[in-house]
């Protein structure tokens, strides 16, 4: 049996193709602005038994392509468990949501927490500050790194953000210093919401803005604990959705025996 | 509905086309959000009705009974004492509010930062599309939150039958005077309104018809308590609803011909959603029409809401009025007795409130209750922090939502209420 995990979130798709609990297969691309389409170019040529969709377009899978749906949380929240079964708490920053999970020993959520409405703290926010101080955005995080610290930037809303950054160019401030603040300031939203779910080690950190350095570095003084880092965070939520399927198969042919 | 009324309405001083809008909004959402559900009992099709006619004939009705001499009261909220209202032989009807419109009009009389429900109820004003509010011969006001309170001093420059009703803060003795005081005061402003004294017998019926109406709804609400549902959540929200502003008897009469469906159908085992559904509790802010934002999205995500802990809901007809009294000194006592017990969040401390969500939640088989505060609702949205930790040593988990009647939000919301009933299924 193949189980297929789809991630379409606001920015990326992900897909894992899971047998006998292995990853034989996984796939990211660009979700764009044809989902559906880019769904089926991602899946070419590929083939499973059965589909779990999760992230902004779960709906879209589901009514299209003959597949369950769950939602983002509980998909990392399975994901992590795969990877990191003593994992207690999640922090998951993708394009547009950031989400906090609390989990039980025994890996079911207890508690979770969601950005609401604005993109604050989000992978997005990041992605257009990249492009604000002219960064290629998988380089942000190294050269945020290289600021020195001492500049702050205290508004959480994007375009506001935005406004402080031009100030602080204005004033003579070097960009990565500035790059730097604006890293400090999606941390500070992130732990907060880390507390809000109650903090337990060992802490999980998935979704693409896993793999900025300089978010994990700050994230990691702040919180004065090591972070576990998936190879691949951002294909965290995918891996989940298809464990959700090898999960309902199993109940079923338990029921069904 | 626009050519038959269209002469009403425009008696009344509405704006006919911003209206014409109003009704093709709510129109849609009605069928989109309740005409959708699959399998809903046949005692629903009086409320569609009622619903269809919102605007229509139920003022019809009360404009008629007007040329009779009867006097219309409208209000905002639950404190006003319906009893003493029928008493004086004046009929009741809550005030619209639930939905934004006018908000840029609003916006230049309230800051932006008002609650969804003032701000909405001042929409219908200054946009002129409440007949309620331009029938009513006395609007009533009661300060409850600071932002109603504050806001009553900005509506009264707007209509010219404002009456503002004082109410306590807390449960203590004082407090408990100042809501008989203001009761009594209330009850002479109706009986100079309307020309009738309220009177033992008066007073008997008014009690009597304000309770048999509760009376129906409590036992909608205990036919919930059924697993699996005999109706959905959606539904049991509108009907109650449409007790704000409805003919009470007719309501009443038509909520017991519901229930009489309902039995049956739990004696058939019929149920609008499969057997296992999640049961959600929503608690907090009252869910006025055409509120129907968070309920639509708990049912749309794979749960069936089983109760309300809502001034449109249980908070707002828990208890009734004891009518045992034999004379009016005693029955106005039975009436503040009853108001007195209302766990609104404006009533400090307000431990009543969690003892009834964690009740409710058991009585009504909760898996989970959702915790609804519209923003800028300070004293829900405070309380609801204090829940959060109440319901994790009750071990009944629990979601906060802070929203209002925009449909941005609304798949942010679905996302996180679907990730609660799964955490919950």
């Amino acid at each position: 049996m193949i189980f297929a995990g789809l991630d379409i979130g606001s920015r990326s798709m992900e897909l894992v193709l899971l047998q006998k609990g292995r990853i034989v297969e996984w796939r990211k691309t660009d979700t764009g602005y044809d989902p559906l389409g880019q769904a089926s170019h991602i899946m070419e040529g590929l083939s499973w038994d059965s589909l779990t969709a999760t992230g902004y377009g779960r709906k879209l899978i589901s009514d299209n392509l003959n597949a369950q749906a769950i939602t983002e949380i509980q998909a990392h929240a399975l994901g992590v468990r795969e990877l990191f079964p003593e994992a207690r708490t999640v922090l998951d920053i993708g394009g547009q949501d950031t989400k906090a999970m609390a989990l039980l020993p025994n890996g079911k959520i207890s508690r979770f927490e969601m950005n609401d409405r604005c993109a604050a703290g989000t992978g997005k926010f990041l992605e257009f500050m990249a492009t604000s101080l002219s960064q290629p955005l998988e380089k942000f995080g190294g050269f945020a790194l290289t600021g020195r610290p001492g500049v702050s930037i205290n508004s959480m809303c994007t375009v506001f953000a935005e406004t402080e950054a031009t100030s602080l160019m204005a004033k003579g401030c070097k960009a990565s210093d500035i790059a730097l603040a604006l890293h400090h300031s999606v941390v500070r939203r992130s732990l907060s919401m880390l507390k809000r779910v109650g903090l337990n080690d060992p802490v999980v950190f998935t979704g693409g803005v896993a793999r900025n350095p300089c978010m994990v570095k700050l994230l990691e003084q702040d919180l004065a604990m090591n972070l576990c880092i998936p190879q691949n965070p951002e294909m965290t939520g995918a891996l989940g959705a298809a464990l959700y399927g090898a999960s309902k198969a199993r109940a079923h042919s338990t029921a069904s025996k | 509905m626009a050519s038959e009324y269209g002469g009403m309405w425009k008696s009344l001083g509405m704006d006919l086309g911003a209206h014409d809008q109003l009704l093709a909004v709510l129109g849609q959402g009605y069928t989109d959000v309740f005409l959708s559900q699959a399998n809903r009992p046949k005692g629903m099709d009086y409320f569609n009705f009622v619903m269809s006619e919102v605007h229509g004939l139920r003022i019809k009705e009360m404009l008629e009974a007007r040329e009779q001499g009867e006097k219309i009261v409208g209000s905002y909220c639950v404190f006003v004492p319906e009893e003493i209202v029928r008493a004086a032989g004046a009929t009741l009807v809550g005030l619209c509010s639930g939905g934004d419109f006018a908000m840029e009009e609003v916006e230049r009389v309230l800051p932006r930062n008002t609650c969804a429900l003032i701000k909405s109820s001042f929409g219908f004003k200054l946009g002129k599309v409440c007949p309620y509010l331009e029938s009513a011969d006395m609007i009533v006001g009661e300060n409850t939150c600071d932002g109603k309170k504050k806001s009553y001093e900005e509506l009264n420059k707007l209509v010219s039958n404002l009456y503002v009703m004082d109410l306590p803060q807390t449960k203590s003795e004082n407090a408990r005077a100042l809501l008989k005081a203001e009761f009594v005061r209330f009850a002479r402003a109706v009986e100079e309104l309307t020309g009738n004294p309220i009177t033992v017998e008066s007073l008997k019926k008014g009690i009597a018809i304000t309770n048999a109406k509760r009376q129906a709804m409590h036992r909608l609400e205990a036919l919930r308590k059924a697993d699996p549902e005999p109706i959905s959540g959606l539904d049991a929200l509108l009907a109650s609803q449409v007790s704000f502003y409805d003919a009470p008897v007719r309501f009443t009469e038509s909520v017991n011909a519901l229930c009489d469906e309902l039995e049956e159908r739990i004696k058939d085992n019929v149920a609008v959603f499969p057997e296992k559904t999640p049961r959600i509790l929503m608690s907090g802010c009252p869910m006025a029409v055409p509120n129907w934002k968070l309920p639509w999205i708990v049912e749309s995500s794979g749960a069936v809401i089983v109760g309300e802990e809502s001034c449109v809901g249980e908070r707002g007809l828990r208890n009734l009025t004891d009518d045992s009294g034999q004379d009016v000194e005693s029955l106005m006592e039975a009436i503040v007795d009853r108001y007195f017990k209302i766990d609104c969040a404006i009533f400090t401390p307000n431990e009543d409130r969690a003892d009834h969500i964690v009740q409710m939640a058991k009585d009504y088989k909760a898996d989970g209750v959702i915790q609804y505060a519209l923003n800028f609702c300070q004293p829900y949205q405070i309380e609801a922090m204090g829940l959060e930790s109440r319901m994790e040593k009750e071990g009944i988990p629990m979601l906060r939502i802070e929203t209002d009647y925009s449909p941005e939000d609304a798949e942010q919301l679905k996302t996180r209420v679907e990730a609660f009933v799964e955490m919950i299924g």
